[in-house]
This record gives structure tokens, sequence and C-alpha cells, in this order.
């Protein structure tokens, strides 16, 4: 495999003296993995191993009326049947070792079901055939409720109520807002000012990880009353904090052991599978295998969630984005797992990877009667890069743009403030693109050719816009959902959109956007500052006022901060 | 369950073991004679995890009733090793980093093997080819490809007994 190096981008800015990536280096574990030999968690054989099975729900929703398990019970080989009942701290969510959402989810739900594949009951026997066959003979009444598979939908009033935790099937954030804010400047003044104002809907479906090992995990009994847990899991830590908490038990009894992973992508960080075999094998006294099969792993597995995403975009006729405004809806499923995480993670992301003055970011984490989502590779980023780029393709077509050329104009230079207020650092995004129009043999004009993510940054770009706020102070409603944008097309104002009125709507002077002064500046080479000022002064914004949420939560919330947006509101 | 009394050999080395009626190859192997190199990916005979060669032809283990492996040769991953050594062809895949998480490579050596023992000097399409059965979510199929190839070149093929 032939690596490029293109060290003569910023090769005065890099100690460039690379003494591996280059050159193949052998995995340390590879001589395992073409012998055989390397110890995956079903590696490990035990006497008198016993195989547990779930029931699982057959329906999106449903209430449990009642579980018949007296043929079961009745069965060759079943050694235990283990109900909601013997779990004992039956209510968790995953991010609570963090200290972020509320309990929501249990490991076996007896009272109501809110997915396909949801587990009602699990079953030890002998023989993974004999543990299959007694599921076969469980007799559960469900009484089936009404449903909601679509975000939209389930944030209507009149929608299911599909998680009792989140009555309103959003998550809650700052336990104020149900949804994850971002301002940055003012959109809607941008817009009236914009030449073009271009707007758009994306989605995605969900997408299963699909590792070809499955979830699976083998506990036994060990030594001084401990349990050994094989396990599939890409979070030992976090698997045995979750296991302890849900078996109330210390965690020093639980020795996890794993590392050795069949793929994951972001499929086992759920901590599913562990508590299960760890439970049989405290209530059966004997070393217990709890794997997924094939269609488990499939249906019940979370996916990476769906998501929705509104764009709309204010942009100039050279094809400067000077204000974007997003509304997106992630599909958690069921129950939160990690997608309350993602949300914050994608909107420290926005709006991609460009100086753009003005973004709006509304964000819902919408729950529905789907499989729970979780992780997988980027999640939380990917799902609106996929919006943000299939977006920077229509606003190229919109103003006739070269869409290299029109990411060039609008890419993060050095010192450049980003909508989180965090200072644009390392930017290369304008050589990554220089590079792939060359290499795809798609040139782009000479004055895009010499741009660089080196010079044209900071100064006025590097300014944190004075932010709007309504007469509360704040930066917007604190819950917005039920309240769906219309879906429309790309819309050209009918007629010129006539110069903005000497005088704003808003107490605010806004910059001007005919001029650069704002914007990524053409003559990048020359080393000359920017073009002229504004034409009206800006306002340097109080201090104080700045960031006017979310509202800064105090103490007694470790690990709250981590994933507070309000961390990434001071510059470093 | 009735239990029955199959004889076979495993990597040259005679075996004998009772299985259940329904029980497939792949569970024989695993949990019935200990031989941990074929792995569970699916059951369904999508993924090719689980292939094994029986008589020097690739199969799905987890598809094969056990019972009718009476008298059968059976060859594993496990079995590539001799006497502490590594076969070419493993070797070509630790040269290739033709393994990232693992899983799939049992299969993915078996399948290999399968044609280079047909077929020493494979094109690449007939390389493939005989891999089209096996799921492989993480190294991504260019290494495997490279690294048969470069055990074809090493002269692997040769019709072992």
């Amino acid at each position: 495999m032939s690596v490029e190096f293109r060290k003569d981008l910023f090769a005065d800015e890099r100690d460039d003296n690379l003494n591996e990536i280059g050159k193949p280096t052998r995995r340390q574990d590879i001589l395992g993995h073409v012998t055989g030999r390397s110890p995956f968690y079903d590696d490990h054989l035990f006497e008198g191993l016993l195989h547990v099975r779930c029931v699982r729900s057959p329906h999106h929703h449903a209430r449990i009326r009642s579980i018949d398990t007296s043929e079961a019970e009745r069965m060759p080989g079943v050694v235990k049947v283990i109900r909601a009942s013997d779990v004992p701290n039956n209510f968790n969510t995953l991010l609570s070792l963090l200290n972020f959402g509320r309990d929501d989810e249990p490991l076996i739900s007896d009272k109501k079901v809110a997915y396909i594949g949801e587990p009602v009951l699990a079953i030890v026997a002998d023989t993974d055939r004999q543990a299959r066959d007694a599921v076969a003979a469980v007799r559960v009444d469900y009484q089936v409720l009404p449903h909601v598979l679509d975000v939209e939908d389930a944030l209507k009033p009149d929608a299911p109520v599909v998680n009792e935790t989140y009555p309103n099937n959003t998550f809650d954030y700052h336990d104020k807002y149900d949804h994850q804010k971002l301002r940055f400047g003012d959109v809607e003044t941008a817009f009236s000012q914009a030449d073009k104002i271009i707007e758009g809907r994306y989605q995605m479906s969900p997408i299963e990880q699909a590792p070809i090992e499955t979830n699976g995990a083998i506990a036994a009994p060990e030594t001084n009353d401990r349990f050994v847990c094989y396990t599939s899991t890409q979070a030992l830590f976090f698997s045995l904090g979750t296991t302890a908490k849900l078996l109330n038990v210390s965690s020093n009894r639980l020795h996890f052991i794993g590392g050795t992973v069949g793929g994951g992508f972001g499929g086992k960080v759920d901590s599913l599978v562990e508590p299960m075999a760890i439970l049989a094998c405290m209530l059966t006294g004997k070393p217990c295998r709890f794997v997924w099969d094939r269609p488990e792993e499939m249906q019940v597995g979370a996916p990476r969630g769906a998501e929705r995403w509104y764009l709309k975009d204010g942009v100039m006729n050279d094809g400067r984005i000077i204000a974007r405004k997003f509304t997106g809806y992630f599909d958690a499923g069921a129950y939160t797992r990690l997608s309350s995480y993602a949300i914050i993670k994608g909107t420290a992301h926005l709006p991609g990877p460009y100086t753009i003055p003005n973004v709006s970011s509304d964000v819902f984490c919408v729950y529905t009667n789907r499989t729970p989502a979780t992780a997988m590779r980027g999640f939380g980023v990917t799902g609106v890069d996929f919006a943000i780029e299939s977006q920077m393709d229509r606003v190229a077509q919109a103003v006739g743009m070269h869409p290299v050329e029109l990411r060039i104009v609008n890419a993060y230079r050095d010192g450049d403030m980003k909508a989180h207020r965090r200072e644009a650092k390392n930017c290369a995004l304008i050589e990554c693109a220089q590079v792939a129009a060359e290499k795809a043999s798609w040139p782009i004009r000479d004055e895009f050719k010499r741009m660089s993510s080196l010079h044209g940054g900071g100064g006025e770009r590097a300014r944190i816009p004075y932010t709007v706020t309504d007469e509360n102070g704040r930066i917007g409603e604190r819950r917005s959902g039920g309240v769906a944008p219309r879906p429309t097309t790309v819309l050209p104002p009918a007629t010129p959109a006539p110069p903005p009125p000497a005088v704003a709507p808003t107490p605010t002077a806004q910059p001007d956007y005919a001029h650069p002064a704002a914007a990524p500046p053409y003559t990048p080479l020359s080393p000359a500052p920017l073009g002229p000022p504004p034409a009206t002064p800006q306002p340097s914004p109080p201090l104080t006022k700045e960031p006017a949420e979310p509202p800064a939560r105090q103490a007694n919330r470790p690990g709250y901060s981590r994933f507070a947006s309000n961390s990434g509101f001071r510059r470093r | 369950m009735t239990k029955k009394p199959i004889q076979f050999k495993l990597n040259g080395a005679d075996k004998a073991v009772f299985v259940d009626e329904g029980q497939n190859l792949l569970d024989v192997l695993r949990r019935g004679v200990g031989d941990l190199s074929p792995k569970y990916g699916c059951a369904q005979g999508t993924c090719g995890a689980c292939t094994v060669l029986v008589d020097g032809e690739p199969y799905l283990s987890c598809l094969v009733l056990a019972q009718t492996m009476e008298g059968r040769q059976i060859s594993t991953t496990a079995g590539l090793v001799v006497d502490g050594g590594v076969d070419p062809l493993q070797e070509a895949f630790m040269e290739n980093f033709a393994a990232q998480c693992g899983f799939c490579t049992p299969g993915m050596l078996m399948a290999a093997k399968a044609l280079l023992d047909r077929n020493p000097k494979p094109s690449r399409e007939e390389v493939i080819e005989a891999i089209s059965g096996n799921i492989c979510r993480c190294t991504g199929y260019e290494p495997i490809i490279n690294a048969i190839l470069d055990a074809a070149g090493r002269g692997v093929g040769r019709r072992s007994a």
C-alpha cells in the first residue's frame, strides 16, 4: 500500500520526521488471529455451562397483562426462569455512570414493552436448544398499545408516550429544554440580507453495526464470592459499572475479562449481555452463557440511530454562506442509551467545517417505538455531515458555483471563531479540497488554488457575534417540540431581494454582508490585511451576556460538565 | 435426546464424539472436541466465519449436521499450524495485514486454502469468487485478497495430503 505525503503543505508548521507512519507494522495480536487462537469471549469452555435465552416482545408497544411460565418451567433442561423481579435494581440509563440523564430502561421489562425484541423474561437451561424450546413455551398476554415510529409524529400532541421517564417523547437537556440549542449571531436578520435562501430536508435510516461476532458474555462463579465475566464489550469498565448498578453488587466482586472483540463498531457498548449472564450465574451458581444469535443482533442490537435534518441557508451570490439554521431529530428508539450524548457532540460540530457568522440549531432527542439507538463510528456527527455536505452541493448549484470552490470559500481558516465559541486551529480543509479537486481532475479556478487555511482567518472572523436574546434574556424557547418545520425545497426569492433597510429590525447592528469583510477574503496570498472594515461598526457584545444559555449548573453533578454544552463556551 | 456416536478425523487426528440429532458440525467442533478456531457468526450460512474443509472442500459447518460427518476428514485453521510453525498462507495473512479483529479470519483462511489446493495460481477474480461467501466487517477485503495472491506467489498451493 502506498501512502502519499504532501509535505509541501504546512511544511513550516510541523516536524515531519515520521518514523512509523507509512511503514507496515505487524499487529501485536495477529498471530493469534491467523492461528484461530485469539481468545474471544465464546472461546472459554466450562464444565456444566448453562445457556440463557430471552422471551422477547413481538410488538412495537404493548402492556403486559400476564406472563405464564408454567409449561416452560416443566420442560426438560430448564434450570431457572429469570423475571424482572429477580433483577436487584431493574432500572438504569447507560450514562448514569456519568450522571447524565435519568434512569429509563429496565434490564427485563414485565410491565410494558416499547420496541420489538425488548426482553420480558429470561430462561436458563442446560442446552441452548432447551432454552429456546422453553422460551417458545412461555405465554405472554400483551395488550397492544398504539405505537409511533416517526420522530416528528412522536412530537405531536396525540402521540403515544413511548418512555414514561420522558413523557414528552424528548430527552430533557439541562432539565429544562426539550432540545439541545445552539445560537451564534442572528440568523433571521442575516436571512433577510441574503441573496438566496436555500432549504433542504435530509434523513438517514438506522444502521446496524453487524459485527461478525454477536454480542455475548459468559459468566462463572469465582473464588471469594466473585464472578468472572468473559465479554465482547467494547467498554469494559463501562459494562462493569453498569452491571454493578443493575445487580446492586460492589464492582470489586466483578472480574471482567475482555479486550478481544470480534468487531464492534459501537454496537458492543450497551452492556446488555453482561448483567444478564452474571445474574443467571448468581441465581444458579453455575457458569452461564448469554449469547445473541444473528436475528437478535440485527433486531435487538442497538443501531446507529436514524436522523432527520432540516437546513436553511442564507447565501450571497458569491457563494458565501452568511447564515445557517438547523432543526434536527435524532431517533433514540425506545430508550436513551447514548443518543442524548450524540446530540451534544453533534451540536458542537455545527455548522460543519465552515465559517458562518450566524448559526442557529435546535436538535431533539426523540423517543419512538423503534430499537434503541447507540454508538456507531462517529455517531452524532456522521448524519449531520451527510446533511451539511448534501446541502453544500445544493447551495453550489443554486449560486452556480463549483462545489469545491464553494467549500473553499466558506472553509474554516486558522483563527476563525466556531459557532460553539472555540477558535479554529490547524485547519486544512482548503488544502484537502484543493488536492481532491486536482486528484479528481475537476479543475478549480486559480484564485481558489491560491487560497490557504493559514491566511485570511482571524481578525473580524475571530469575533464572537452578538447573539440575539428574547425579552427573558434567553436565546429562545425552552420547549419547542411539537412544532415541526414544513419541508420546503429550494426557495430563491421571487424577486431580487431588496437591499436590507438601513434601519435593521433588531436593536443590534449587523455586519454588512454585501462587503466581504466578515467573510473569506479572496486574495489570501497577499499578506495585506482583509478588505475594508465593515460599513457599520460592530458593537462589542457585553461579555456577561454572551452565553445566555444553557444556565450554568452548580456542584454535585459529577461528570456533568463533560457533556454540558456550556463547557465549550469558554475560549481556551 | 438421542445421542449418537460418530468418528471422524480432525486435522489428521482421530476423534470420536457423541452428538445430538440436530447438532451442527460447528457446535461439535467447538464444544464437542474443543477446536475453537471455527467461529459462530450467524448459524444461517451467510457469514462464512464457521468455514471448515470436509475432505478438502469448504463447508459452512453451521449448516452441516454433525451426524453426517462419520468417517470424513475435517480440516480447520487450528490444523494449519504444523510443528509450531505457521503455514505460508498464515504468514501471508500476517504480512499483508489481512486480519483486524480476527473473527472472520479462520473462515477466510479455510476458504483460501480450499482455493489454493485446487488452483495454486488463481487470478484475482478467482480469489474474490473463492471468498465471496465470507463476510468481513473490519479488515476490508483488499488486504485479504492481496494476502491470498501473495500466498499463491509463495507456492502455498501444493495439494496437501
